[in-house]
């Protein structure tokens, strides 16, 4: 079977889907579109999605355009999508970017479900 | 025999990502032996990442007939890179801020404000096709300070 990147795990809980990113690096143009693919149709319908980087140790700007796609996505659907687990080299990314102010981040998966009820 | 030496490389090579990661990976190798920092090499790491997407995409229109050149110097002092496309190039002071207004919504356009934010000096050329980019090693400025 081959093997596709970026591996993701997904957990469905009661109040939301949590796709949590299993590789470390994300970079390849293939990655980012093969990780939008396996996001978007999660999406379909209004969800909340909670997206775990807790695994991710590297990222480009690509990554944070498939971000801000995913997102208006979900605000079309009246979904919410959280962010959580980011560690601090990636966070300065979201910071220098100030796209720390648009999306809702949170130190784990626990709290961003606890953030939607 | 001691790894503490300095670096020069020049490459041309086709306008492949994924071919010109290579040569990124060869200088993070020579700047971990040198010691520098997890912190600076992750920077130098993301600065040349989005260069060099910048250069094959928006430089080199994805044609990958075109070249893209990697020069380097790694030194226990300072990684200078500079990576040039056979572009039109671009006036950077023309790019709006990622950050400002609509901007943030937008879903490409951050990649020199990461380059800039991470080096501590960025220059382009006057055709604005060749980025030069410097990152000084932390770890020896802590002890020369």
């Amino acid at each position: 079977m081959e093997d596709v990147k970026p591996r993701i795990g997904i957990y469905y809980a009661q109040d939301a889907t949590v796709v949590t990113i299993t590789d470390e690096k994300i970079l390849e143009d293939e990655d980012v579109k093969a990780l939008e693919e396996s996001i978007i149709p999660l999406v379909d319908g209004s969800v909340n999605l909670i997206i775990d980087f807790s695994n991710v140790r590297f990222l480009s700007s690509a990554v944070l355009g498939l971000l801000i796609r995913v997102s208006k996505r979900i605000n079309e659907q009246k979904g919410c999508l959280k962010l959580c687990g980011i560690g601090p080299r990636i966070f300065e990314i979201f910071k220098i970017t100030r796209l720390d102010e648009i999306f809702d981040i949170y130190e784990d998966a626990k709290k961003a479900m606890s953030s939607l009820k | 025999m001691s790894l503490k030496t300095s670096t020069h490389e020049k490459f041309v090579l086709k306008g492949v990502i994924s071919e010109l990661r290579k040569i990124c990976s060869q200088i993070l190798c020579h700047a971990k032996q040198l010691g520098y920092s997890a912190d600076d090499t992750f920077a130098v790491h993301l600065a040349m990442e989005e260069a060099v997407v910048n250069a094959v995409k928006h430089g080199n229109r994805a044609d990958c007939n075109k070249s893209v050149t990697i020069e380097y110097d790694v030194t226990p002092e300072k990684i200078c890179i500079t990576i040039t496309d056979e572009g039109g190039g671009f006036e950077p002071e023309n790019i709006a801020d990622p950050r400002n207004g609509e901007n943030i919504y937008k879903t490409g356009g951050r990649g020199v404000l990461l380059i800039k934010a991470y080096m501590n000096t960025i220059e382009y050329n006057q055709a604005g096709n060749s980025i030069t980019m410097t990152k000084l090693n932390s770890n020896q400025s802590k002890q020369n300070m």
